[in-house]
């Protein structure tokens, strides 16, 4: 509510500006108000599961089932203290870093493969291309579910089941076209007269890849790293098929085996541990809101 | 790697006065930079495509070799109970719950265009959950919201409205899983607002000059200046719905209940990949979802001809 007070004097000089009449000040000053009024309410409604996550995560357990309030007069840490302590043997800090290991593997593989088969796709004219093309846009559409089981089959006979290749191999082959088709579309929009100039002077591919696009793809590369490191930690079905030794468990799967062994027991640590899984996403996004929100909204015009 | 690269592309940008050896020189250098994607996509993708066709055909449980069965695994799914539960589940997630998903979205979308001040936050704000939703968290957070006595229940119940635990009600299930993604509305809601600020002034003007109310210029300019946003919103999302997985596994405790009212068809189709190891069923059913989804994004491609309206200057 406070953001109304700053908000709406500045709008009713704007609109004396351009009409001066004292009754549509009125009005677009009513508008306003109506506006942040309706636009808040909604964020309350919308972000009331968060914060009910957030709060329950410091309340006895039981105090959470059997209400819905937000505050609470028994705030603590103990839910937090119990789940740090793991499960299985396993401590909260292994399930973390084993999310930090698969999450940096999927950022610095995406970025890799994608940039490099971007570049070939916006830059280089070769036979097939076109056809190429189509491909990748068509396994963006592609349901992957397909695939899962031939996949599994082949690291399986390969004997490795329950190790993080199968989770990465894909990040560094480009296997998700959505990035391909990111980059694809941040280069079309540099000028070619850059690379024209380049070959002039003698430049080859990779000196223009390396000194001319890499430099000016910093935004792609930033939004590419953000998606890939969040879908990376949040991702539950590849972890859930490979994986099966607890020590080698990332957060969503250590999360699944506290809800089967605590099965609704201690509500609170399992929200005290959902929320600190969710830590490091809430942290990037308050850090990076404007790549994450920008790369979505050019990302869909453009498709 | 590298060392093969620099030495190509060396020989690529070196006689630039001869078209057809820089042509060639192109396509290699070109095949040399798809290769990651390519390899990917014969071996990750492609691959496993034409390997997972043939299993269907068979009788498959990972440690016998496959036994070639014909059609069996296709028709004896639909006789499966099971199965067609999970297609039903399936459906009526994404008939009910993408509309009203992108509808929020594009009721929202609309709101904030009208703002002059603050939107950077309200969109930030709104968008948020599209990057948690998915997670098990979350859905952890949703059982216990919607479980019995939980704040769904505590504040119906405080007007008057009792209905229980949706989590252990076969009919509340799939009203919860459509209230979580719609909760989700951000994402599109965000590719929406970056649509409606593509629309030229000038139409609205020259509309109220012509005194066309709010009704009339949503229905002849916002909508149709819109239509490929709209196009593009609703074909990700009804492809993205059919795969929904984590929340459903999580919430029924990867078992589809209670009465198979959260059975997924990606649920099912892991349980019986890799719960009963009947690998060729399953990959009948992926490949079922395949055909499936093909048949809807042409289906959306066909008609959108009639509904969607491409201006001549912007792509």
């Amino acid at each position: 509510m406070t953001t109304l007070s700053p908000t709406t004097p500045a709008r009713t000089a704007d609109a004396s500006e351009y009409n001066p009449k004292a009754d549509s000040r009125a009005a677009k000053r009513t508008r306003s108000i109506v506006f942040h009024t309706l636009s808040l309410a909604l964020i309350a409604v919308v972000l009331y599961p968060a914060l009910w996550m957030v709060s329950s995560a410091f309340k006895p357990s039981s105090e959470i089932i059997g209400n819905s309030s937000i505050w609470s007069s028994h705030f603590s840490l103990d839910n937090f203290v119990t789940a740090m302590g793991g499960i299985g043997g396993v401590s909260t800090a292994q399930f973390f870093t084993n999310s930090v290991v698969l999450a940096l593997g999927s950022v610095i593989g995406t970025v890799l493969s994608a940039t490099v088969s971007a570049y070939a796709f916006a830059r280089i004219k070769f036979p097939g291309r076109s056809i190429f093309f189509g491909m990748m846009i068509a396994t963006l559409l592609l349901p992957f579910h397909v695939v899962i089981i031939p996949q599994y089959i082949i690291f399986q006979q390969l004997g490795l089941v329950d190790t993080y290749i199968p989770l990465l191999i894909g990040k560094f082959l480009a296997a998700d076209a959505f990035f391909v088709f990111l980059m694809v579309q941040f280069m079309r929009n540099l000028p070619r007269e850059l690379d024209e100039a380049a070959i002039i002077d003698g430049a080859g591919h990779v000196r223009i890849f390396c000194s001319i696009m890499l430099p000016l793809m910093k935004p792609a590369l930033i939004s590419s790293s953000i998606f890939a490191f969040i879908w990376s930690w949040n991702d539950f079905l590849g972890p859930l098929l490979y994986l099966n030794s607890p020590e080698k468990y990332p957060l969503p799967l250590a999360l699944r085996l506290f809800v089967d062994q605590t099965q609704s027991s201690d509500y609170g640590a399992m929200i005290a541990m959902s929320v600190l899984a969710l830590l490091p996403v809430l942290v990037f996004f308050l850090v990076f809101q404007r790549y994450i929100v920008e790369g979505v909204s050019t990302q869909g015009l453009k498709g | 790697m590298t060392q093969t690269l620099t030495r190509r592309s060396g020989t690529a940008a070196a006689p630039p006065a001869h078209a057809p050896r820089r042509r060639s020189a192109d396509a290699r250098a070109g095949y040399t930079f798809l290769l990651p994607w390519l390899l990917g996509f014969i071996l990750l993708t492609v691959g496993p495509m034409l390997s997972s066709l043939y299993l269907s055909f068979t009788n498959y449980n990972l440690f016998d070799a496959p036994k070639w069965i014909g059609l069996d695994n296709y028709t004896s799914l639909f006789q499966d109970e099971r199965f067609l539960q999970s297609v039903g589940v399936t459906l009526g997630y994404v008939v009910f719950g993408t509309p009203l998903k992108l509808a929020a979205a594009l009721a929202v979308a609309l709101l904030l265009n009208n703002a002059t001040r603050g939107q950077g936050f309200y969109r930030s704000a709104f968008y948020a959950p599209s990057l948690i939703g998915a997670s098990v968290s979350i859905a952890i957070v949703w059982k216990a919201m919607f479980g019995d006595q939980g704040p769904v229940d505590q504040g119906l119940s405080f007007f008057g409205i009792n209905l229980g635990g949706w989590v252990g009600n076969p009919s509340m299930t799939m009203p919860m899983m459509i209230l979580l993604t719609v909760w989700q509305f951000g994402a599109p809601m965000v590719i929406f607002l970056a649509g409606l600020k593509q629309i030229p002034q000038e139409l609205y003007e020259a509309a109220s000059v012509d005194g066309a109310g709010r009704l009339r210029k949503f229905v002849n300019i916002t909508f149709p200046m819109l239509s490929p946003v709209v196009f593009f919103n609703l074909l990700l999302e009804t492809i993205h719905a059919f795969q929904i997985f984590a929340s459903a596994y999580i919430i029924s405790n990867g078992e589809g209940g209670p009465a198979g009212s959260t059975l997924f068809y990606t649920l099912y189709l892991y349980l019986r990949g890799f719960s009963d190891f009947r690998m060729g069923y399953a990959s009948a059913m992926a490949w079922l979802l395949v055909i499936v989804v093909g048949i809807i994004t042409l289906i959306f491609f066909r008609t959108s001809k009639s509904w969607v309206h491409y201006s001549g200057d912007s792509k």
